[in-house]
């Protein structure tokens, strides 16, 4: 039987963590550290990579991994590297909304194009977290933050669909109230050959939760009541794509034995 | 499945009672006790009724809560 | 691959064929004129060698991309020029910090911003070395021909892995362009990076300041992060005491190496009364008029630092009996604070910024001139 204790003496580094009350990182640190216990993967063959935000500190300092803490919007960027480097190493990056689809977003469209096999784990609060709740490309419209007091002029970015279209192998959308399907989907990503993309909607207590008015509790029942893997729900969570295609490692590994013959 | 014991790490606990509302037997409730950085950490209210489902473990986002089965 | 003996190439060529030699397996670049030749140079080279060779989204994915490598255990390179390394200096920061080791080869344009594309310059000379924020110190070497652009490139990565720092190859349009002879030795001499095998062995360090290297998937565990943090990469931005040790590491790791890394050529300098100062293309023109000079009976002097940070500081300041310093060169600024702290009271700037080198002509006018 897998418990939490167990869970947390074999893979997190330590706690209390820095993470708010009810904040969700510390389930998806949960979630993630269970996908790889049940994968049976040894621990010095994954690599996590994180940028800068709440999110980053999952993995940086939490999971008991090799852990690459980089600066902001940059994550996917090193992974490639790291991945192209070692492409024995499963390669996990945890980046939040605004560091993967804000400032670090076009290396999200080019690492899904280009199908380097690495899994990133994007964490979605719809804010700007760490910074003290500014409005993020994932803020819904007319939503109001500190640098959008008057309402959020602009329309939030649907993340896993561009993901989809930019031609990622493996696309899905869960929220940490959807736990046990969030743990499978980080197994599929991690054993995916090719790109694989998770978000996970996530609660933020104590900035999210000002703007819709929520406590964590309360926007856990949200997320049960509304995200749907239907059209009975308001917003639409599962996975969106599952294909196989050629990995980005694996094509430059053949382009070496092509020349070298 | 019945459950020996339930442990809850006063100190790793943030009081966010996310163990309570997930909890599908009521097994837990939030109590007015504090831990040392003044929060309020859940109690068991009935040991008895636990199935030991260890949803409060999959869901506790601070690793701070331990089931033991018979 | 790249068999020893003599080659017709031009400075970017060179450069690749350095980057092959020095044992570089990765490479990670961004199209921008005029370091292009290098980019798509390795992506010829790099799979004949089995490397691997990526085109980044862009510049700033290009440097994440070769630190990520690195830390893999894989010596890696990027190349670019001004508004690309303008790009990439956060990151380049971020190697300091982490102490990564990295060579970039930045082939300087007549900036700022888009500016002269094609031409040539050397207004990056300040940015190479204070381009990121906050205090470090890295390694910036200048090259001033075909053959030294092979040679440099080597001895990039043989410090970058040395003294685990961000090494940058400082050209410019001229020598990246040009084109002439390189002859490829026959034996090379390569430094390898030293491998930390426990996790402890990786946050400790002797009298160098260099600790060895974690390499991720050996099983170490390894924390690596930009922020603030103890020897053993465990974040702490509260403590004034780990910030202040770690800056002062970083930065006395290169200070207490200097005299292992300055280098330098001079001529003429025993009895030198006039001393014309240069680097990189500027050089060549420079040490012609001194020789020149001295056909005329001018007690000149020519000087020339190869690794242009660290300065060579202590050669410098033991140059007596002269009496005026000319520093040429392609930038109003340029390395002119630099000569003229060493030469206070004795300094002439004698900058060109129009995208052409000075002429041997013009800098012995210029010589000429300044003894009258």
């Amino acid at each position: 039987m897998i418990t939490a204790n167990y869970i947390k003496n074999e893979y997190i580094r330590r706690m209390p963590s820095a993470f708010c009350p009810g904040c969700g990182d510390g389930q998806i640190l949960n979630a993630i550290a269970r996908a790889i216990d049940h994968l049976k993967l040894p621990r010095n063959e994954i690599a996590a990579v994180s940028g800068i935000g709440c999110s980053a500190w999952i993995p940086s300092p939490y999971l008991r991994v090799d852990s690459l803490h980089t600066t902001h919007g940059r994550p996917i960027a090193f992974a490639t590297g790291l991945k192209v480097a070692n492409p024995k190493l499963k390669v996990l990056v945890v980046s939040g909304d605004g560091d993967c689809t804000g400032i670090g977003g076009n290396h999200l469209l080019h690492a899904a194009r280009s199908n380097v096999g690495i899994t990133v784990i994007m964490v979605n609060n719809g804010v700007y977290a760490m910074t003290g709740g500014q409005v993020a490309p994932t803020t819904e419209h007319e939503y109001k933050t500190v640098t959008t007091p008057y309402g959020n002029p602009a329309f939030a970015l649907n993340v896993s669909e561009v993901v989809a279209a930019a031609g990622a192998s493996y696309v899905a959308r869960w929220t940490t109230w959807h736990m046990n399907q969030l743990i499978r989907s980080i197994e599929k990503g991690l054993t995916k050959k090719g790109f694989s993309f998770i978000e996970v909607i996530s609660q933020c207590p104590t900035y999210e939760g000002r703007i819709l008015n929520m406590d964590h509790i309360q926007m856990l029942h949200w997320f049960r009541d509304k995200f749907k893997t239907d059209e009975k729900g308001v917003f639409r969570i599962g996975e969106f794509v599952d294909i196989e295609k050629p990995e980005l490692t694996d094509e430059l590994q053949k382009i070496i034995e092509k020349v070298r013959k | 499945m019945k459950a020996l014991e339930i442990k809850i790490d006063k100190n790793l606990c943030k009081g966010c009672g996310i163990c309570v509302d997930v909890c599908p037997k009521n097994t837990l409730e939030s109590s007015n006790e504090v831990n040392e950085y003044a929060l309020f950490y859940p109690r068991v209210r009935d040991l008895d009724s636990c199935i030991v489902c260890r949803l409060c473990e999959l869901y506790c986002p601070d690793f701070a809560i331990e089931v033991k089965e018979k | 691959m790249i068999e020893p003996g003599e080659y017709f190439v031009e400075g970017d060529l060179a450069a690749a064929y350095g980057a092959i030699k020095a044992g570089c397996k990765f490479f990670a670049g961004y199209p921008i004129t005029p370091a292009s030749e290098i980019t798509q140079a390795m992506a010829e080279l790099l799979p004949q060698v089995g490397g691997k060779f990526l085109q980044m989204e862009d510049e700033l994915a290009s440097i994440s991309a070769i630190i990520g490598a690195s830390w893999a255990g894989i010596k890696s390179m990027t190349a670019t020029s001004g508004p690309g390394f303008s790009l990439m200096q956060e990151n380049i920061g971020y190697a300091a910090m982490t102490e990564t080791p990295i060579v970039v080869i930045d082939v300087q344009r007549a900036g700022p911003s888009i500016g002269q594309a094609t031409r040539a310059a050397q207004g990056d000379v300040m940015q190479s070395r204070f381009g990121s924020h906050g205090d470090y110190e890295n390694i910036v070497l200048s090259p001033n021909s075909v053959q030294e652009m092979f040679e440099f490139t080597v001895k990039s990565f043989n410090l970058a892995e040395r003294y685990r720092v961000p090494v940058i190859l400082l050209s410019d349009a001229e020598i990246g362009h040009m084109m002439e002879r390189l002859v490829v030795p026959e034996s090379i001499n390569i430094i390898e990076r030293k491998y930390a095998k426990t996790f402890d062995e990786a946050t400790k360090y002797g009298d160098d300041l260099v600790p060895p290297m974690g390499r991720f998937g050996d099983g170490l565990e390894l924390m690596v992060t930009g922020s603030t943090h103890k020897p053993d990469g465990t974040r702490d931005t509260g403590s004034p005491e780990i910030q202040s040790s770690l800056v002062t590491r970083l930065v006395e790791k290169i200070n207490k190496n200097r005299k292992d890394i300055e280098d330098w050529e001079e001529m003429f300098t025993e009895d030198a009364e006039i001393l014309v100062i240069s680097y990189g293309a500027t050089s060549r023109p420079a040490k012609g008029a001194v020789i020149k000079a001295r056909e005329k009976g001018i007690k000149a002097g020519y000087f020339r630092p190869k690794v242009l940070w660290p300065a060579p500081e202590n050669r410098m300041s033991k140059l007596k009996n002269i009496k005026k310093v000319i520093l040429p060169e392609m930038s109003l600024r340029g390395y002119s604070m630099e000569i003229e702290k060493m030469f206070p009271g004795k300094f002439v700037h004698f900058p060109k910024v129009t995208g052409n080198v000075h002429t041997v002509s013009e800098i012995l006018k210029k010589i000429e001139e300044e003894l009258r």
